[in-house]
């Protein structure tokens, strides 16, 4: 529970860090919201005006602990582009982005573990070459290419799936949840190969150790030999993997998004950067940022439980 | 065992081999121009003439593949360089040493991990200058907290073992033992990293080139080409496929390749 | 264990095989109900347009600066007056105007029976508060400049008269910018309100915007009961959907892309309504040198640009000014500098440069034309030995650095006119304007245009614009290009498309074919 405690603080550090890095980010990337608000034709008057108006005059500390309160309190403040508050637009948007990391981080683990447990006990069998030699392969192809993959033979030879005619959730969750099936499996395929190969090599060489055979030569079952002992070993590094995968099919999804046109978090993130959208860059970041964290947090807890060996105090 | 692993070593060696070779060639000779433009020929599919086919500019696409291989090559390598070497540094650290340089690390990676990874690359290059050098250096401090993350589970999985605890009774010195006796062990582990790492900087280099902090046009990486291609998907889909049939090449030869070597050293 | 295995690997492929068929079956449900939406959208009478950027400035008629968002917002807002296809300007709010001879007052007649969208009807308060916050608010400075010149505005009856300080020939095409709203309701920006065709209904973030017909509309108003603009990504992810078959219409396309449509949508050619050229900055060295600047513009053949990047299509220029000016625009200026490349090297070498120099060329990243532009322009330079490198950024830095520092050497970019009036394109040339990005400074310039902007007749405006252009063409200000031609792919069962002198899509004109 200490060690819980403890966690949470250093967690929100982080993203105290986060926050203050990309307010930053914008004193160092020209550009200001105005450009976005007033186009070209805006006059200098017109321009000062408006950033008066958003307080954009002042120094940057002050702005930065009048939003960081304000967060505080719940008040993401509101955007320059739409003029609306910040936490209505993600309210809409966020959803979006989630089921598509919980769809493809399903997908990674309900496919790779049983497949990397099958591939590490099989080994030295035929099987084993196949799914290696499968496994390498799969890895090879950026996410990027598959999504591109999928919408050309999906979409465009066998016209089952309409690129870009993405549903949200909002109108009809099924057709939502469909359109959502190809571009999970275009993030979690790589993943399933990248953890397959993880926790097969992960199981080989646990397999090799001592203790293992001494298991073996006591007579012990095979499969109980995997469950009690190779596995809970094997899976620590994978679970430390797992959970930097769940981090990054959300940093992922960014790329895909754009290739499936998925109005999610991470265009608006895009879009809100090229328009300098303060606020909205701001509470996106911190939400992807605190999702990283939380995620990786619940990787350490589950690293301990699996385990007790590892004090992390 | 033994006879599996030199199967994935002669694969991996022989597409990788194939891929340097073409790569080297293309630094000294390209079938044309990569960036001469020609009107009459664009969106031409593969012929003999163009064995890859043009593009919207009727530019051959082979001459870029080569040319933008290369570049793609050298880029996920130093990349992939610069993210090893300061990640095994700074995971050893933390998973071995622990305490308050672990705490200190670990906050930075992580919130580096959280922080989304083309802003920072676009403020990295805003400071610096938009050179294919800076880039790397962009990509290359992003990659610093996977390995970082890797290594420090594994650090901290060793320092419990009996053999390390041994090794410390005996008076080896921290360094000794975190880079002499711990470091091998992960090796493996490593390797597995290094070779998703390369994968990674492959798509990373295509990401921020899709994203305008890429290497600029007229010259070509793989990635900004396959971004590119995308538009193109329907006119010329040989753009894309031939793209990314070279993209996956690369990176399955090298993955084959460490396959290989990882077997063999078990084998042995 | 084998058989053990064996199972586990068979349940797990079976798993695959349900979740690749579930996938399947449920992303084949959308497209089997698209069809079913296809036509029952020609039952309901309405469209779905795909826009390749959302409308992410404000909403407000006097605040919104995208090119984009004012295409949309067409539909919305009205002005007294407001241009036809043909670059007329025709009564809308007004029933009628006259001018006197003096050219200081314009007398505009309300329009009986104009209503807002929010049901309220327009008055002669509505105009005066118009026009009242449109001076004090516009983001557009041309608008804010030109309604400075008015001494008094007021209502007589039904009548709104105004009176100008100095004649303004171009007076109506700004009053046509005053859209007409309801006296003080401010929430424009979110929720706009105005008196046209059609009204709005709402905004998904990203995702689409919808307009309706406004049932109380005075004139013949809109024949589609209902339009959809779907937002995309980028031009990239629109044209995926619209080969897909998602989309009713769809605008800007490229030439590529057109040509490479299959799914038998008509393709109707316009124009873009923009200057592009390589704007060069006059401040940088070589290019303060007028034979550099003229050796680019032998050294770049514009019809090599136009054939590798839109098979041919599209409008030589020569000057700033496009051809919807028809009044203006001068065909024989875009053929001023043919393409020479040993008179380009032979102007070099008489201004000190016989081994070419170095530059780079800025571009806007998501402007894909402007890119390919600048991509043909490295290959055509190197020919006369001059190495352009190739600086891409993102549209606020271009914006901010490249247009408000004028922090570059070379720019591919295109100015459109944002009133259908010359000094909208020619003005910011003036030596001393705060827009002249490329830093020119031309006396002579400087003397025609303020003549041309004094004058009260309309040809000898014409004459002392055209003097403008021809300055432009004989320094060679800028490596001229193109208009860029434009697409526009549309449903075949969809009728009345027309395109506009300047970048608006007009909705009200469609109707599907009976």
């Amino acid at each position: 529970m200490k060690y819980a405690a403890k966690k949470l603080c250093t967690l929100i550090i982080t993203l105290f860090i986060v926050s203050l890095l990309a307010f930053l980010a914008f004193q160092v990337i020209p550009g200001d919201p105005t450009t976005q608000m007033l186009g070209t034709e805006a006059t200098e008057e017109a321009r000062a005006a408006l950033r008066a108006e958003l307080g954009l005059d002042r120094p940057v500390h002050i702005r930065y602990f009048e939003w960081l309160s304000g967060f505080v309190r719940g008040d993401f403040g509101t955007s320059y582009s739409y003029r609306i508050p910040v936490s209505d637009m993600l309210a809409d948007k966020l959803p979006i982005t989630f089921i598509l990391t919980i769809m493809s981080f399903a997908f990674t683990v309900i496919l790779s573990i049983p497949l990397g447990i099958l591939a590490g006990s099989a080994r030295s069998k035929v099987m084993d070459v196949i799914i290696t030699v499968i496994d390498q392969i799969t890895m090879s192809i950026p996410a990027f290419f598959i999504g591109i993959l999928a919408c050309f033979i999906f979409g465009n030879i066998f016209a089952l799936f309409v690129p870009g005619d993405f549903v949200s959730y909002k109108e009809s969750w099924g057709a939502c949840l469909g359109y959502m099936v190809l571009p999970a499996l275009s993030i979690a395929i790589p993943r399933v190969a990248m953890t397959v190969r993880m926790l097969r090599s992960s199981i080989l060489s646990e397999s090799d150790k001592d203790y293992v055979r001494t298991a073996h030569s006591r007579g012990n079952h095979r499969r109980a030999i995997m469950v009690r002992h190779v596995l809970k070993n094997a899976l620590i590094p994978v679970i430390t993997f797992l959970a930097v995968s769940a981090a990054e099919i959300m940093t992922g999804s960014i790329i895909i998004e754009q290739v499936f046109t998925i109005p999610g978090i991470s265009r608006l993130l895009l879009t809100s950067i090229s328009g300098r959208d303060f606020p909205v860059v701001q509470a996106i970041v911190v939400i992807i940022a605190a999702w990283i964290v939380i995620v990786n947090f619940v990787a350490d807890l589950l690293y301990q439980l699996v385990d007790p060996r590892i004090r992390l105090k | 065992m033994k006879k599996k692993g030199n199967l994935f070593l002669y694969i991996g060696g022989t597409i990788s081999g194939l891929m340097t070779a073409l790569i080297i060639l293309g630094f000294f000779w390209t079938p044309y121009s990569p960036t001469a433009l020609d009107s009459s020929a664009k969106f031409q599919p593969p012929s003999a003439a163009h064995i890859m086919g043009t593009d919207n500019f009727g530019r051959d696409i082979f001459s870029r593949v080569l040319d933008g291989a290369g570049d793609t090559f050298i880029i996920a390598l130093c990349v992939v360089a610069i993210g090893c070497v300061f990640g095994v540094l700074i995971g050893s650290i933390c998973g071995y040493i622990g305490g308050v340089p672990d705490l200190i690390l670990t906050r930075v990676c992580d919130s580096i991990t959280a922080f989304p990874s083309f802003l920072l690359a676009l403020v990295i290059v805003t400071i610096l200058g938009k050179s294919t050098a800076n880039i790397v250096l962009a990509l290359g401090i992003l990659f610093i907290p996977s390995f970082a993350r890797t290594v420090r589970g594994e650090f901290a999985r060793c320092r419990e073992l009996n053999y390390i605890k041994s090794a410390r009774l005996t008076g080896a010195g921290k360094f000794r033992i975190m880079f002499v006796h711990i470091l091998p062990n992960t090796f493996s582990v490593l390797f597995t990293a290094v070779t998703i790492g390369f994968n990674n900087a492959v798509l990373s280099e295509a990401s921020m080139s899709f994203l305008g902090i890429g290497i600029q046009p007229p010259f070509a990486s793989l990635g900004s080409m396959l971004s590119d291609s995308q538009a193109y998907l329907h006119r010329a889909p040989w753009y894309a496929l031939c793209t990314g049939a070279v993209i996956i090449l690369l990176i399955l030869g090298f993955s084959l390749l460490s396959e290989g070597l990882q077997r063999m050293n078990k084998g042995d | 264990m084998k058989k053990r295995i064996l199972a586990v690997f068979l349940a797990l492929a079976s798993l695959m095989c349900l979740l690749g068929g579930c996938g399947g079956a449920t992303t084949k449900n959308p497209n089997t109900s698209d069809e079913t939406t296809n036509s029952s959208r020609v039952e309901l009478n309405e469209i779905t347009v795909g826009i390749a950027q959302d409308l992410d400035d404000s909403l407000d008629p006097y605040q919104m600066a995208d090119a984009g968002t004012r295409e949309v917002l067409f539909n919305v807002f009205e002005g007294l007056v407001k241009p036809d296809s043909d670059g007329n300007y025709v009564c809308a709010v007004a029933s009628d105007y006259n001018v006197s001879d003096d050219g200081l007052v314009y007398t505009f007649t309300l329009r009986d029976g104009v209503v807002f969208h929010n049901g309220a009807a327009c008055t002669t308060d509505d105009v005066l508060y118009s026009f009242e916050t449109c001076a004090a608010t516009s983001v557009t400075a041309a608008v804010v400049s030109a309604l400075s010149a008015i001494s008094e505005i007021k209502a007589e009856g039904s009548n709104i008269v105004i009176t100008l300080t100095t004649p303004n020939p171009d007076f109506i095409s700004y009053v046509s910018s005053v859209y007409i709203v309801p006296k003080d309701y401010t929430g424009h920006a979110t929720q706009p309100v105005g008196t046209g065709p059609f009204k709005f209904v709402s905004h998904s973030i990203q995702e689409n915007f919808i307009i309706e017909r406004h049932d109380a509309y005075y004139g013949d108003g809109a024949k589609l009961s209902k339009v959809t603009y779907k937002v995309y990504e980028d031009i990239t992810a629109l044209y995926t959907a619209l080969n897909s078959g998602a989309l009713d219409l769809a605008a800007h396309i490229s030439a590529d892309q057109a040509a490479a449509l299959t799914n038998g949508y008509n393709i109707l050619e316009g124009t873009m309504n923009l200057v592009q050229a390589l704007y060069l900055n006059h401040s940088f060295a070589p290019f303060s040198d007028v034979r550099v600047r003229q050796a680019l513009c032998y050294a770049i053949d514009v019809d090599g640009i136009l054939d590798i990047t839109a098979d041919g299509h599209g409008t030589k220029l020569g000057s700033s000014m496009y051809p919807a000016f028809g009044k203006y625009f001068d065909p024989a200026l875009a053929e001023a500098y043919p393409h020479n490349v040993e008179k380009a090297k032979q102007l070099l070498s008489e201004a000190g440069y016989p081994n070419g120099f170095t530059f780079t060329i800025t571009v806007p990243s998501n402007y894909t034309p402007h890119v390919d532009t600048a991509i043909v322009m490295v290959e055509q330079l190197k020919k006369v030995g001059i190495t352009a490198e190739i600086n891409q950024v993102d549209w606020n830095t271009w914006v901010e650095d490249t247009y408000g520092k004028r922090n570059f050497e070379g720019t591919v970019c295109g100015f459109d006119a944002s009133t259908l009036n010359a000094s909208a394109l020619l003005a910011r040339w003036v030596s001393t304007s705060s827009k002249n990005m490329i830093n020119f400074a031309s006396e002579e310039y400087d003397q025609a245009f303020a003549a041309a902007q004094s004058a009260t007749d309309e040809a000898e405006q014409t004459k002392y614009y055209k003097q403008c252009l021809q300055i432009l063409s004989d320094t060679a200000a800028n490596v001229y290009t193109q208009d860029l031609a434009d697409f526009v792919a549309i449903n075949p069962k969809l009728e009345g498309f027309k395109f506009y002198p300047m970048y608006v899509m007009d909705m009200s004109l469609l109707s599907y074919t009976k």
